[in-house]
């Protein structure tokens, strides 16, 4: 094949081989990945979501430092199975202010994308403790520490602020009152009603029923949350999607 | 002069790395910052001892002192990564083995982070700059360009794996699979590998060979794959610059396309494209025969490299990310079974008229089983990649499988090969001290594999089929808690193939060592010779 005898050119010539190979390689990602920010139907429009309250935030950050999404993923298909156990598939909105996303790629635990709601606050503290206690079955590790850690949200206004830097809509009075609603979520006696407005559909309450904030509060206010926002009647499957 | 320039910039970073860690949010940032201080004060005081005129090493010898070093990491990282991975393997087994006291340093969680780097970046990436440097010397037929700049590269790379392994254990994490390591050790790792970049392309540019060897084209697509690859999923902003936490620039749908357009192609290219370069020179040296079929490397090498980026969305399949992306992803996926296979036939090929070397060299016997498992795993990729079998094999163990045999069967066998190869002549010893533990290790290994990507297949299997089964009146028969119980046998099994693996590493260990120690040395020193 006289053709390929050409290709004596670019392997006696190093820069034309990078420059080849850079462009050979670079087509791909382009056409699936810069399309995903102009197409309109990549994200639904649905009503309910928001971005974290500054607890929760902090909670999917401990989620993270944990490596818990190494086990769990927080991507329900539609499968008939799936929507069984874990309740409607996922949408692409649910995760759109999750900076990173969070899907995950292995289930050693369940899907957590609904897990918020389906157990009780002590269930929670109980499973985090021991997870044996409650899932005799079950091989998670045992995170009993959360209870310990006292949390001040010292940085936490920060991170809300790079959040909304690339792009998670926190309005200027979320950001004021940042580490107010941080310490307000999870204390029984705190004036909760303007954190509610700011964030609809928060769940305030004592997580642990322990006096002082700690991270099993957050991770706990976050896990609540998951998959609770989205208002599915407002939602119309796009079919070409 | 320019030891004063670098005894400045050390002496900076020096600094800068200590008010880092006075002013420190975390620990991971703190302890992060600790150990660039005193790699940046240990390289002052070996730059400040040898100041003054220097005695340039001859351009007739290949650089091989790098080359001596890069074998020794990689041994090193290999046993660690693979320790690691049946530490983790028995957590999964016994669950009691995560320690509660340790507030989450020795979990699961965070150990599965360290096992993989360990293996994909400490053991692989060492593999890659070590055989890189080795091989572009000799079919280039010319010392490394760059002088010290190579030995840059391998410290600074060993100093991001330190960085990136204290990193996670203390809880920073960037949370994109195998792309793990926070801001700043991105950072480093950027630097480090434009530097590789440098020496290699620097290398090819002064070479006086005309011909440019089909080894050097893969690895140099996958140095520069890896650097676009790198860049593009760890676009992040610090909340801090004294902190270790940082926000992705993109979110959902967007974040996950991107990561898996890394993720899929670290396999692509760091762990497929830059072992076929390694393939392409020590199988036909060590077969003492020509590479098969130069056509056949000309279509598959670009065939290889155009097609590998496509093929990320196969890992979302049926999620949020539209159908359109998916199915681009599985229709490049299968169609990747041709090149890879390319890649197989040329490399099993070239033992054509050696064949009968199988049975009294176990050095080209790992060769070749690992080109096998390579066709093995680019069969089973494919077939993975398509959306229904995906609907069962996803999230299961039976990925877990896959991985490893590609990851043990593929990039361990052949990076087995190349350090038994390699070994003897840069430590310029006539061969291997012990050619029958070889053999150990490579049936230990064997073996390993064996039990390590069944049981996975079963446990993959058993658990997807699980999960999706119905009684006649529509309800779902098994809790999740049930499959959790059904799997303790096998990831029992999947820790002993593991530790048979672990085994043979140790094995090869020691026969590496008492090579460079015991076994007599050759005549001639390795001065330039033609390229072969």
């Amino acid at each position: 094949m006289a053709f390929l005898d050409k290709h004596a050119i670019i392997e006696k010539n190093a820069i034309l081989l990078m420059v080849l190979s850079l462009l050979v390689v670079s087509i791909g990602g382009l056409v699936q990945i810069v399309p995903q920010f102009y197409l309109d139907n990549t994200i639904e429009k649905v009503d309910g979501m928001r971005p974290y309250t500054p607890l929760e935030l902090a909670g999917k950050d401990i989620f993270i430092r944990e490596g818990c999404m190494n086990c769990h993923s927080q991507m329900v298909r539609p499968l008939r199975d799936e929507v069984e156990r874990y309740g409607h598939y996922s949408l692409a909105a649910e995760s759109m202010y999750d900076h990173p996303y969070l899907w995950g790629s292995k289930r050693t635990g369940p899907d957590l994308a609904r897990v918020g709601g389906r157990y009780s606050d002590a269930w929670h503290v109980d499973h985090m403790t021991n997870p044996q206690s409650v899932v005799p079955e079950s091989i998670m590790p045992k995170y009993s520490f959360l209870s310990k850690v006292v949390i001040d949200g010292r940085y936490i206004q920060e991170e809300m602020a790079t959040n909304r830097f690339v792009g998670v809509p926190y309005t200027d009075e979320m950001m004021a009152a940042g580490l107010e609603d941080f310490k307000a979520q999870a204390d029984p006696d705190a004036d909760t009603e303007a954190l509610l407005v700011r964030y609809p559909k928060a769940q305030v309450r004592n997580f642990d029923g322990q006096p002082q904030l700690t991270e099993m509060d957050a991770l706990i206010s976050y896990l609540q949350m998951l998959g609770t926002l989205v208002d599915f009647s407002t939602f119309t499957p796009d079919a070409s999607r | 002069m320019w030891d004063y320039v670098k005894l400045i910039a050390l002496g900076a970073v020096a600094v800068l790395a200590a008010i880092a860690a006075s002013y420190a949010r975390d620990l991971a940032y703190q302890v992060n910052a600790i150990e660039i201080m005193i790699a940046a004060g240990i390289a002052f005081l070996w730059v400040l001892r040898h100041t003054g005129p220097k005695v340039a090493p001859s351009k007739l010898e290949y650089m091989d002192d790098v080359v001596r070093a890069g074998v020794i990491a990689t041994m090193g990282w290999g046993v660690v990564g693979f320790l690691m991975g049946v530490t983790i393997a028995s957590q999964q087994a016994w669950p009691w083995l995560n320690p509660d006291w340790s507030m989450g340093i020795l979990n699961f969680g965070r150990l599965r982070t360290v096992h993989t780097s360990a293996v994909i970046f400490a053991f692989g990436g060492n593999a890659l700059i070590m055989c890189a440097f080795y091989i572009v010397q000799r079919t280039c037929a010319v010392r490394l360009w760059g002088g010290n700049l190579a030995w840059f590269v391998f410290w600074g790379w060993n100093l991001v794996i330190v960085l990136a392994a204290s990193s996670y254990i203390l809880g920073a994490t960037q949370a994109h699979e195998y792309a793990e390591p926070e801001w700043y050790i991105d950072i480093l790792l950027t630097i480090v590998w434009v530097a590789y970049l440098v020496v290699f392309m620097g290398t090819l540019l002064t070479r006086k060979e005309p011909h440019i060897y089909v080894a050097n084209w893969f690895i140099l697509g996958m140095i520069l794959t890896t650097a676009m690859l790198h860049l593009g999923n760890n676009l992040t902003v610090p909340v801090s610059i004294f902190g270790s936490k940082s926000v992705s620039l993109f979110s959902g749908v967007q974040d996950g396309m991107t990561q898996w357009w890394y993720g899929h192609n670290a396999v692509g290219f760091f762990l497929t494209a830059g072992f076929l370069g390694i393939m392409y020179y020590i199988v036909p040296k060590q077969a003492q025969r020509p590479v098969y079929s130069y056509k056949l490397s000309i279509v598959h090498f670009w065939a290889l490299i155009f097609m590998y980026i496509w093929a990320g969305p196969h890992h979302l399949h049926y999620t949020a990310l539209p159908d359109w992306t998916t199915t681009l992803g599985m229709t490049f996926s299968v169609m990747l079974w041709m090149p890879s296979w390319g890649g197989m036939i040329n490399g099993l090929m070239t033992l054509s008229g050696a064949w009968d070397k199988l049975r009294t060299d176990p050095i080209l016997r790992m060769m070749a089983l690992a080109i096998g498992f390579y066709g093995m795993s680019t069969f089973e990729g494919p077939m993975m990649a398509v959306r229904s079998v995906n609907a069962l094999s996803h999230f299961t163990d039976w990925t877990v499988g896959h991985v490893h045999s590609g990851a043990l069967g593929w990039n361990g066998m052949i990076t087995f090969g190349a350090l038994y190869y390699i070994t003897p002549m840069v430590f310029n010893k006539v061969g291997i001290y012990s050619v029958k533990l070889v053999a150990w290790h490579f049936w230990l290994a064997t073996i390993g594999i064996v039990l390590y990507i069944s049981a996975m297949w079963v446990s993959g299997i058993m658990e997807g089929l699980m999960w999706r089964e119905v009684d006649a009146n529509g309800f779902l028969v098994n809790a999740f808690a049930d499959t959790v119980a059904a799997k303790h046998p096998l990831l029992v099994t999947r820790m002993v193939g593991g530790l048979f693996y672990l085994t043979g590493g140790v094995i090869m260990a020691y026969n590496l060592w008492k090579t460079v120690t015991t076994a007599p040395s050759r005549a001639t020193a390795g001065s330039v010779v033609p390229a072969e």
